[in-house]
């Protein structure tokens, strides 16, 4: 089996899933012959020709607004998004328009439409280029959001949000396009959406994490070891719809909880979890939850952006903090 | 010489063929049978009573804010009459009559705006996208839909509607780029009917018409009377073909004038006078029509008083009909956000059930 690294796998994901169905039609900004910035649907065009993996002219809201009217008609567009602060125009589509018109349409129209786009920081890039908006995306009804943390997890989640039904964010965590190598298996397999992985087992803290930030819980993990605490490591993939049940069993076992994420604290992802475990699981709790966060800041720029992004020191911190209880 | 290269935007002329007095310009003849053009009257008739109905409705507290056609019907009878089964029409929220036109009942449309989203479902084989409100979000689908459909290799065109104001939003601009970048099978409607709720036609652009902005796109782009049946149909029809035989996008700004308010919701003395409306009177579509039919003996008042008659029975049932179903199930609510329920929204349905 081939060892891949996340660019690789979802490229491999494409070219499967294209050949495939012929309904699925790629489009964006260089993803013909430059084959994207990030080289994710590199040699594409050259298999499956001009009409399927489009290059558009650059205008974000229109290449999501016709890949909507494009899914609409019974195609399965992929868009994709160069970079995810490029995406905050294309939020009068996704919020007006994709996201509902099943339900507007009471079923007569639906959305098969997956939105690619590499978010996050960590890769010292200019500014807008580095953000993480998956909790303002959550926020919207009738769009799932969905964020891989390895390469295998990768081909599987974008193979299930292809043939998903709706409309499916998929974000890209461009810190570890080439970070982590694993086997990747060619040939179809998928992992639904909605629900968590159980990374690693634990037992006295439960860490939940998504995308790049899932590598840093595991590394804060391994840290832990040499402190004789025993950590659970849950990774989300699917941010919306939330796996309310497996957050929940894992509370219920640990009685301790520290989520991280990149985005900026405030109305981050952790607050609509800390929310749902207040709901499910507050009487296992023996500490409050802990949040290790990006800050309400701008990303900053490269020299400073080590600040901004949490790690596993600050992982650690606050596991020990929830264990100080 | 093409339709479109004779009233080139850059010549300044407005496409014409009834003139507002009945007679034809000079030259011009109607572009179908007198048998056609009573009947599309008499669907125009039946259009402006049931938006009047709908503003009465809305009045007695039985309709939800609407958005009334009146002083258009001839922009969307027309241009719907050239379309085919199944072609698309992407409304905006004032397209009674292009839906009407597309064969969705009265009583579906109404259901709709008596706040029913049932009424949004257009039955199969029916492609008309339910209404969009945030202004010219819509162009954009109508060239993904016709995209599609020439990539699928299917000789299917889309029709989209759209006001002067729309003009003004990147996404029509975007949708025109891409349209004419891509050749779609689109046809763009523009409804100029000179205002965006309160702000006139001059504010939005500085652009002398609406249709030339198609040249900018590598589009046709072609200026009607938006009040006339004949020149609206012609140009939708010509622009429809050219699109199914692969010529790609049309840019139509139809001319026109919204004698009502914005919405129900408005109140348009606050922004213009009885004086400025006047001039537009003699230009409602319907004036033109009944001379034109008049002449040929197929209109007289007795033959209103008839269609009318017949118009409001019809009429009649369809408000009872759409009063008439039942409002739906909590269910209904949350079944359609997607294919199959996730979790979350399975709880929060059992919550409300139990609250109920």
């Amino acid at each position: 089996m081939a060892k891949l690294n996340m660019v690789e796998a979802i490229n491999l994901a494409l070219r499967e899933e294209m050949e495939r169905d012929d309904r699925i039609v790629v489009l964006g900004e260089d993803v013909g012959k430059e084959g994207g910035v990030f080289r994710v649907t590199d040699g594409l065009q050259a298999k499956f020709g001009k009409d399927r993996v489009i290059d558009t002219p650059l205008a974000e809201t229109g290449i999501v607004g016709t890949a909507f009217g494009m899914a609409v008609y019974g195609l399965r567009p992929i868009a994709e998004i160069q970079f995810e602060g490029f995406i905050f125009p294309c939020l009068d589509q996704i919020n007006n328009h994709i996201g509902r018109i099943r339900n507007r349409s009471r079923g007569r129209f639906t959305c098969p439409l997956v939105i690619r786009s590499p978010y996050g920081g960590g890769i010292h890039a200019p500014e807008h280029h580095s953000d993480s908006p998956e909790a303002i995306l959550a926020h919207i009804p009738g769009i799932k959001v969905v964020i891989p943390s390895t390469p295998y997890e990768a081909k599987g989640l974008l193979i299930s949000s292809i043939r998903d039904p709706d409309p499916v964010i998929f974000f890209e965590p461009k810190r570890i396009y080439r970070a982590i190598r694993e086997e990747v298996p060619e040939g179809e397999y998928s992992i639904p959406l909605g629900k968590a992985r159980l990374v690693q087992e634990g037992k006295d803290v439960t860490v939940i994490a998504w995308g790049a930030m899932v590598r840093e819980a595991l590394n804060a993990a391994e840290q832990l070891k040499a402190d004789k605490i025993d950590v659970e490591v849950i990774d989300l993939r699917t941010i919306s719809p939330i796996d309310s049940e497996t957050i929940a069993a894992s509370i219920r076992k640990t009685g301790r909880g520290v989520i991280v994420h990149e985005a900026a604290k405030t109305c981050g992802l952790g607050a609509e979890i800390i929310a749902l475990i207040n709901e499910k699981a507050l009487l296992s709790l023996q500490a409050p939850i802990e949040r290790v966060t990006g800050f309400d800041i701008p990303v900053p720029l490269p020299k400073t952006e080590h600040y901004y992004l949490p790690n596993p020191k600050r992982i650690a911190l606050a596991v020990k903090k929830v264990m100080s209880f | 010489m093409s339709l479109f290269e004779e009233y080139h935007p850059l010549t300044g002329k407005m496409f014409q063929i009834l003139k507002a007095d009945g007679t034809l310009v000079s030259g011009q003849k109607p572009p179908i049978s007198d048998q056609e053009i009573f009947a599309l009257y008499k669907k125009m008739l039946f259009i402006r009573l049931a938006d009047q109905r709908a503003l009465m409705l809305q009045r007695q507290g039985r309709f939800g804010t609407y958005a009334p056609i009146w002083g258009q019907e001839a922009c969307q009878v027309g241009s719907a009459y050239a379309l085919q089964k199944g072609d698309w029409v992407v409304p905006a929220f004032r397209e009674i009559g292009a839906t009407l036109m597309m064969g969705i009942s009265l009583k579906s449309f109404y259901l709709y705006w008596m706040g029913n989203e049932m009424g949004s479902r257009a039955p199969e084989g029916m492609n008309v996208m339910p209404v969009s409100v945030p202004v010219g979000t819509q162009t954009l689908h109508a060239v993904g839909v016709a995209w599609a459909a020439k990539l699928r290799g299917e000789k299917v065109v889309a029709l989209v509607f759209f006001g002067d104001g729309a003009t003004s939003k990147g996404d029509f601009h975007e949708a025109m780029n891409f349209a004419g970048v891509f050749k779609t099978p689109t046809v763009f409607f523009c409804q100029n009917n000179q205002f965006a709720i309160s702000v006139p036609r001059s504010l939005q652009t500085a652009s002398k018409t609406i249709a030339q902005k198609a040249i900018a796109y590598g589009c046709d782009g072609i200026q009607v009377d938006g009040n006339d049946l004949f020149a609206v149909y012609l140009a939708t029809k010509e622009a429809v073909e050219k699109a199914r035989s692969g010529g790609g996008p049309t840019l139509i700004e139809g001319v026109t004038y919204r004698f009502g308010p914005h919405t129900t919701a408005d109140d348009p003395t606050k922004y213009r006078t009885e004086a400025e409306i006047e001039p537009w009177k003699p230009l409602d579509p319907f004036v033109r029509l009944r001379f034109y039919l008049g002449e040929k003996g197929m209109w007289d008042e007795e033959i209103e008083n008839r269609l009318t008659a017949e118009a409001q029975k019809e009429i009649d049932q369809a408000v009872k009909d759409a009063e008439a179903v039942p409002s739906p199930q909590v269910e209904e609510i949350f079944q359609y956000v997607f294919a199959e329920m996730p979790h979350p929204l399975k709880e929060q349905l059992e919550y409300l059930k139990s609250t109920l």
